[in-house]
């Protein structure tokens, strides 16, 4: 019988501990129920014992299950015949700790690439304290297909645009492709083992810096994972205020892709379109905060500006323009034969493939996976402002066109309801509370997908163990098998649609 | 033949040569206006040129010679389709050597010898723009082709010089045929010239390349030759295209001024043009690559009908 401990703080979730022999059936039973897997990471408890960690996504909210394993044996039993997304998760696990999944269908290193040897694991306790592991050359075996006329096509990891690190190895008959293998971990730099002993208010800037476009709600995960620990809830007016950050890098993030989504079709005028409302948005944030990408935006305890009466009228005025222009723009594009018929159809995830695969966010919502925390597991601002969610069931770089657009008028919505109701009050705690070990959990819905911290404080309130996930660890999967039956030029147009995050991949 | 239209021939030749990077320059900065960004100089592909000269030539340690001889191979066959094309006067001594079967002939060895250079060294991205090219250029010149036919029926010759004077000596006149097989040689030149909707010169994405993944071996003044042939081809499409379809201006004298008023009125269609050429190219995407046979078989139907309208009409 598992021992259930519920969690403090908004969200809802509360922490298991079962042993590793029911571990499969607890999977498999919570998989009958629905539930999905959304991190699965470990760590080293010290005196001779490993924990494995998952966070399960249910209806109720979020289980986090404890498995302890020996030290002397650390293994379990593989998941990804459960949770397709499981397989990365297992891999990155091993290589950062040394917990083994036995009987997974993939045993091939993650992150490690050649950084550090096989044997050495930087996550546990005493290791990674020299700057240059000596490195072992091995080659990354990629999944091969063989046929007469296939040949290989190997790009990057060095990019002809400024883009980030990944190494994409195609399978294809003449412009077809057959089989996408993909290796990432090019941007591993660390992070977790970084952050620990870290105090609090040094995580929280460290969470804004896993994913750059994803800054607001990195950190804003960590903070509400570090405020459940502390016990104390934050001023209603910071709640909303962080709400409000979080819309306009939904916002930003959504026209920029847009734009290079114009770019990628060659439609280079759609691209300075979409792109000079986003320099617009991005110099309001400029001169609201000083930083165009809102980061360090978010503190313990609340955020670091507190607007004022004219801030928001120019917020307020900003949205009704920008709504203007963006209808306009949808016009445009939706008008375009030339556009369209790139979009239509191309690097389709049927809503069946998207389940089972376990799709979320952004583009599992274009797939039909009707997942959006803002309105499944609503935390106070969004729980008043009931949040519409955009879903579509085409599958394609047309439906993911067309949730972006949704979520940008309801992001759109939103900000202006932020703002005019902005409750009075207080910004941030006035005092710091004394710091106390405990564990806690940030789930925060970022404009890419959820973004995940589970987060464990020792007893000095320093960290014991921070794991931050992006939902780009479940989703990069799935594009493998969103271009297999396209065509090798349609591959930059689909990877843009889905747009994912290397870095807050790679950790 | 004197001296006299030697040196007007040569003059041309090097008229073509120094004017085509200012096309490129004039296309590039009106494509800026219509995206409302702020243009590069004019000058800006001079430049590029310039420096690319002064870089060091980098070769892949597998390259054949067959690399290091096309730049100069492919810059060496557009300069001389340039001079074979009445640009400014009619009768020059080059205009009468080659008919347009040969013209094509031309620009086919060039493509020829810069596919093969671009398998030569082995990268995936060579042989895939390679194969994209070939795929563009075998439906692109049947196409062309059918286009010279069909003003080489109207003027009874496939000599170049006349079929512009074949024109000018019967002054306006409107052939329905000519309106399609000028629709044709317009999708023609898009496709030859590597711009959108068959390819997009602008695109830093090397899984979408056509004309540029070809070309990613190529640096310092190799690269520089390339892009200079790449911009006198597209100059020699545009002085084509106004000699068969917008002929008027041109003249076959050898007066000061009415060789000066035939260049002013060049200059002028090529501004026009241009700018022409940006506006097309805004408001449209690039196709999905699978789309272009259908394209460039719109512009083969177009020319077939172009020349089954002169003989049905006689006109």
């Amino acid at each position: 019988m598992p021992i259930v401990r519920t969690l403090p703080g908004t969200v809802p979730a509360w922490q298991e501990t079962v042993s590793r022999e029911d571990l499969r059936n607890l999977c498999l039973g919570q998989k009958e129920r629905g539930a999905r897997l959304v991190s699965l990471w470990g760590s080293d408890e010290g005196e001779e014992t490993f924990v494995l960690h998952l966070a399960l996504a249910v209806q109720e909210g979020l289980c986090w299950v404890r498995v302890p394993l020996p030290a002397r044996d650390p293994t379990y039993p593989a998941l990804d015949d459960v949770f397709a997304n499981a397989n990365r998760l297992q891999r990155a696990t091993h290589d950062l700790l040394g917990l083994l999944a036995q009987g997974a269908a993939d045993g091939r290193p993650w992150l490690r690439h050649d950084a550090w040897p096989p044997d050495r694991f930087p996550l546990r306790k005493g290791e990674g304290g020299e700057a240059y592991p000596p490195r072992v050359r091995e080659p990354y075996p990629f999944v091969t297909v063989s046929g007469q006329g296939v040949h290989e096509i190997p790009v990057g990891p060095v990019h002809a645009g400024v883009i980030e690190p990944g190494h994409f190895r195609f399978s294809v008959v003449g412009e077809r492709v057959l089989r996408l293998d993909t290796q990432l971990g090019y941007t591993h730099k660390g992070i977790e083992k970084r952050a620990e002993s870290l105090a609090p208010a040094e995580l929280i800037h460290l969470a804004g810096r896993v994913s750059g476009d994803s800054t607001v709600a990195g950190a804003w995960a960590t903070a509400q994972a570090l405020e459940s620990i502390l016990g104390r809830q934050i001023p209603e007016r910071a709640e909303w205020l962080r709400a409000l950050w979080l819309e306009r890098e939904r916002l930003v993030n959504h026209l920029g892709d847009l734009g290079y989504l114009c770019n990628d079709v060659g439609l280079s005028a759609g691209f300075s379109l979409f792109w000079a409302l986003k320099e617009t948005a991005l110099r309001t944030h400029e001169s609201l905060v000083g930083h165009r990408y809102l980061r360090d935006q978010i503190q313990l305890g609340g955020v670091v500006r507190a607007l004022t009466a004219s801030d928001c009228q120019s917020l307020r005025e900003e949205c009704v323009t920008l709504e203007k222009e963006v209808y306009r723009l949808r016009d445009l594009l939706q008008e375009h034969a030339g556009v369209q018929d790139r979009y239509l159809g191309t690097g389709r995830v049927p809503p069946e493939l998207a389940a089972r695969l376990g799709l979320v966010g952004l583009a599992g919502r274009a797939s039909a996976q009707a997942w959006d925390l803002r309105v499944s597991c609503p935390t106070p601002p969004y729980a008043q402002a009931e949040v519409r969610m955009a879903t579509r069931t085409q599958g394609d770089v047309a439906a993911r066109v067309a949730v972006r657009f949704d979520e940008i008028f309801e992001s759109l919505r939103l900000i202006h309801h932020f703002v005019e109701h902005l409750p009075s009050g207080p910004s941030h705690w006035d005092d710091s509370p004394p710091l106390c070990a405990g564990i806690g959990v940030g789930w925060v819905e970022g404009w890419r997908g959820e973004v995940f911290v589970a987060l464990e404080m020792g007893a000095r309130g320093q960290v014991r163990r921070w794991h931050p996930e992006d939902v780009s660890m479940s989703n990069w999967p799935v594009l493998e098998h969103a271009v297999q039956g396209n065509i090798v030029p349609d591959f930059p147009l689909i990877n843009k649609s889905f747009n994912l995050s290397y870095s807050g991949q790679d950790g | 033949m004197t001296p006299v239209n030697w040196l007007l021939q040569g003059g041309q030749e090097i008229l073509g040569i120094l004017l085509a990077p200012l096309l490129m320059g004039w296309v590039g900065i009106w494509r800026a206006w219509l995206q409302n960004r702020r243009a590069p100089s004019l000058m800006q592909p001079y430049r590029q040129l310039f420096k690319l000269f002064h870089k060091e030539v980098v070769l892949a340690e597998t390259a054949s010679p067959l690399l290091r001889v096309t730049p100069y191979l492919l810059f060496g066959c557009m300069g001389l389709t340039a001079s074979l094309i009445p640009m400014v006067i009619t009768d020059l001594p080059l205009a009468g050597a080659v008919d347009v079967i040969a013209l094509v002939g031309l620009l086919s060895l060039a493509r020829v010898f810069l596919a093969l250079a671009a398998m030569d060294v082995g990268t995936a991205f060579g042989s895939l723009g390679a194969r994209r090219e070939m795929l563009v250029s075998f439906l692109a010149e049947p196409a062309l082709l059918m286009v010279f036919f069909t003003i080489a029926s109207l003027n009874a010759s496939t000599s170049l010089r006349f079929m512009v004077t074949g024109f000018a000596a019967r002054g306006f006149y409107l052939y329905p045929s000519l309106a399609f097989a000028g629709v044709a040689f317009l999708m023609v030149l898009l496709a030859e010239n590597g711009r959108i909707p068959v390819d997009n010169p602008e695109t830093h994405l090397e899984l979408t390349m056509i004309h540029e993944a070809m070309i990613l071996e190529y640096s310092g003044r190799h690269l520089a030759l390339i892009e200079w042939a790449s911009a006198l081809k597209l100059l020699i499409y545009f002085s084509l295209g106004f000699a068969l379809f917008l002929p008027f201006g041109l003249t076959d004298s050898q007066q000061g001024w009415g060789i000066l008023g035939a260049l002013i009125l060049f200059l002028l269609k090529l501004t026009v043009m241009g700018a022409g050429l940006a506006v097309l190219e805004t408001v449209s995407a690039k196709q999905r690559l699978f789309r272009v046979p259908e394209y460039l078989g719109t512009a083969f139907l177009l020319a077939v009908l172009a020349i089954l309208l002169h003989y049905l009409l006689g006109s």
